[in-house]
């Protein structure tokens, strides 16, 4: 739960921050971000409920494949925060239910 | 509806490479991917290939990545559409897009399939809950994001993948605490497994997990050893705290699209799963529909380049528009994916590749 400062061979070089609101607390990403990432690097586990049962759900696949991270983003349900970039004043909230049918 | 020349879904190593082939033959191609950025698979992996030097060879994943988007920079017939992903996929080569919440229809004259491979998983208690996540997953997040989502980590899996991530996630500061494989001998290279063991690293064969531990996330790993027929052996349970399980299972196809368009497909063990049938030209059963990389079958990132070319030289052959150097090249990328299957694994991809064209003849 925390940012690289030192790599062997990645280079890591300083980025600006990005905020977001998540579950309704601000917090802070970096550029180059995805939602999941900078939830992560806060220490953020859960993403989501499953619907039944209501089971914490996780960051799994990080290819936008497993459905596992899927948030509310903005409003849109069921957006896959692993391989959607960050951005500045999102509003990002755990799903719990099948969210609203249109 | 946008009218194409070519659509490659996909952007990772043979979608790049295809698109170069096409786009060198000055037909319209568009490439798009899911994701925000291009690469693929390569975009985390900071490991040196192997090989020769027109695959890459000694050159970082990451890198290669960022030479193959070079490549494909000053096409003015080239479309990207990142973000994008297919969720319709039809036999007349038409394709439903979805990017950032807005539908378009893309019709082409040519498709090629690049969409790789997903990981596999087990079935054990618990295996839902948080912090248990793929070995590319982990790989991802820590190598392309920079962020470390724990201090310790248990690996599930001792093939060339679970070695390598494991060795990554030390570089960025993890700890492994265990390697574990229910097989009895380790299943990936031995060079890459010395390096692990020379660090002290516990590689546990005939091994396996029971049950993950936790609530809210992962707390703990249940281990067991097993016997020649994988059955657990009482009395050797063991239970390791970590914040970390990672699976690496092997790989899939995503053969899901070529499902889509009715394209013939089978299940071929030696290249992974369930694959598209093809021709000796990466077409598959749908006239114009093409196919490419590990979502035909299994393999290494440099392959899949290798394949890339070759399918987007025979893209341009199909579309009576040869690229200027098609047949030398043809030999070419031919030759060098000869010289890669060369070896014990090359031998059982060759089998698999034997039977995807066989049945494709006799597929029903």
């Amino acid at each position: 739960m925390s940012r690289i400062l030192k790599h062997p061979i990645i280079d890591v070089k300083p980025r600006d921050k990005i905020r977001f609101i998540f579950e309704g607390v601000e917090i802070e990403g970096l550029e180059g971000d995805t939602i999941a990432s900078a939830l992560i690097a806060h220490g953020v586990t859960t993403m989501a409920y499953s619907i039944k049962k209501q089971r914490p759900r996780g960051f799994y696949c990080a290819i936008g494949n497993c459905a596992s991270c899927e948030m509310t983003v903005n409003g849109h349900a069921h957006v896959r925060t692993c391989i959607t970039p960050l951005e500045e004043n999102m509003i990002v909230v755990r799903e719990q239910t099948e969210g609203q049918k249109l | 509806m946008i009218h194409t020349d070519v659509l490659i879904i996909g952007g990772g190593p043979s979608g790049l490479t295809a698109a170069k082939m096409t786009c060198e033959a000055n037909l319209s191609t568009i490439l798009i991917d899911r994701s925000h950025i291009l690469g693929g698979q390569l975009t985390k992996q900071t490991h040196k290939f192997f090989g020769s030097k027109e695959q890459y060879a000694k050159q970082r994943g990451i890198d290669i990545a960022t030479i193959l988007q070079d490549n494909l920079q000053n096409f003015p017939h080239l479309t990207i559409m990142l973000e994008s992903t297919v969720v319709g996929l039809y036999e007349d080569k038409v394709a439903t897009i979805l990017q950032r919440n807005e539908y378009k229809k893309i019709s082409a004259k040519v498709i090629i399939l690049a969409t790789g491979a997903s990981e596999k998983f087990l079935s054990f208690e618990n295996n839902d809950l948080p912090q248990i996540m793929g070995a590319g997953a982990l790989q991802t997040i820590v190598n392309l994001y920079q962020v470390i989502p724990g201090q310790s980590m248990v690996m599930i899996g001792s093939g060339n993948i679970g070695l390598i991530v494991s060795y990554q996630m030390m570089q960025a500061g993890i700890e492994v605490k265990a390697i574990v494989e229910a097989n009895d001998c380790i299943g990936g290279y031995k060079v890459h497994a010395s390096k692990l063991k020379r660090l002290g690293v516990d590689i546990k064969t005939r091994t396996t997990i029971k049950r993950a531990i936790g609530h809210e996330k992962l707390e703990a790993v249940e281990l067991i050893q097993v016997d020649s027929d994988f059955k657990e052996i009482p009395g050797t349970s063991q239970i390791i705290e970590t914040d970390i399980l990672c699976v690496s299972v092997g790989l899939s196809p995503q053969h899901q699209l070529a499902s889509m368009i009715n394209a013939k497909t089978a299940f071929i063990p030696q290249l992974g799963g369930f694959v598209p049938l093809l021709n000796d030209q990466y077409m598959t059963s749908v006239e114009g529909v093409f196919a490419c990389g590990d979502m035909v079958g299994i393999e290494e990132a440099s392959s899949a380049m290798m394949e890339g070319y070759l399918t987007g030289l025979y893209a341009t052959q199909y579309l009576n528009q040869p690229h200027p150097k098609c047949d030398n090249l043809i030999q070419h990328y031919q030759n060098q994916l000869y010289e890669l299957r060369d070896g014990l694994f090359g031998h059982k991809t060759l089998i698999g590749i034997q039977k995807r064209k066989e049945k494709l003849t006799h597929a029903p």
